[in-house]
């Protein structure tokens, strides 16, 4: 694949970062070095013509607070890896795909259908009553992408953990 | 870019919905292509408007999560995602 805009140096920078992102944070990329740069170019097409990296294998509407759940890595990108050692593209392997004990087959796709998607923009509502006290002194706040957690005021600019943006973290608590 | 034809042994009406980003959708046209099969496919995400909304309704009808590739064979059947054998068993020989 390749598209207009899109060059090689490119691929390779968004490559290294990535591969530092996620050995950094206990993640791993695909192995397979030709799949893995197609997707790339498909990440960064996308970045290119939306403002934001969304799921090169997910149908975009260009609309941030529609697509937050899908802007890479994905909100499903966990359960997939736990469930079938990879993510629905397959951008993100398990250990056990990486070390070849395990074959990767087609992620079937966890996202529900268009009808059944929430309303845009509730990433920031609290979920329901509140089960603890009314003395808890800073709200806590989830990254919906890794389920990192903290305590304060405001979710941080970037999750320390998988680099989701602000508006990727829940209230949780 | 609407539709794209790709020429090869005629084994009905073979349409693809794709996106042209999507690394599976590409592995999928790749092994219609190499297995010589007559087939369309469908770019949806250069797709806007009344268009795109037409065809992901129409690819809804086989395949309701609306995920891609999506592959629908002579109006009959379906197959979502690249399983490689499925596609195949339904197009070979």
């Amino acid at each position: 694949m390749n598209f207009f805009g899109v060059t090689e140096p490119e691929v390779e920078r968004v490559y290294k970062r990535l591969f530092a992102e996620a050995e950094g944070g206990g993640y791993h990329l695909n192995p397979d070095l030709e799949f893995t740069r197609n997707l790339l170019r498909g990440y960064i097409r996308n970045e290119q013509r939306y403002g934001y990296p969304s799921c090169p294998c997910r149908l975009a509407s260009g609309k941030r607070d529609d697509d937050l759940d899908i802007i890479c890595p994905c909100d499903y990108r966990d359960s997939d890896l736990d469930e079938y050692g990879a993510c629905y593209c397959a951008l993100y392997v398990s250990d056990d795909i990486l070390a070849k004990t395990r074959i990767l087959g087609p992620v079937p796709e966890r996202r529900p259908p268009r009808r059944e998607r929430g309303q845009a923009g509730t990433a920031m509502i609290a979920p329901g009553p509140s089960l603890l006290p009314e003395a808890l002194p800073y709200p806590i706040w989830r990254c919906k992408v890794c389920g990192y957690l903290c305590a304060r005021d405001q979710p941080p600019g970037v999750c320390p953990v998988c680099k989701a943006k602000k508006d990727r973290f829940e209230r949780f608590l | 870019m609407a539709i794209e034809y790709v020429t090869g042994k005629n084994k009905g009406r073979v349409v693809l919905y794709a996106l042209s980003t999507c690394g599976w959708c590409n592995k999928t046209k790749e092994l219609l292509r190499e297995m010589g099969i007559e087939f369309s496919y469908i770019y949806v995400d250069l797709l806007d408007g009344q268009g795109r909304e037409d065809v992901i309704s129409a690819m809804e009808k086989w395949n309701p999560r609306g995920s891609f590739p999506t592959l629908v064979i002579n109006d009959k059947h379906c197959i979502v995602g690249f399983h490689e054998d499925e596609i195949r068993e339904a197009l070979g020989k």
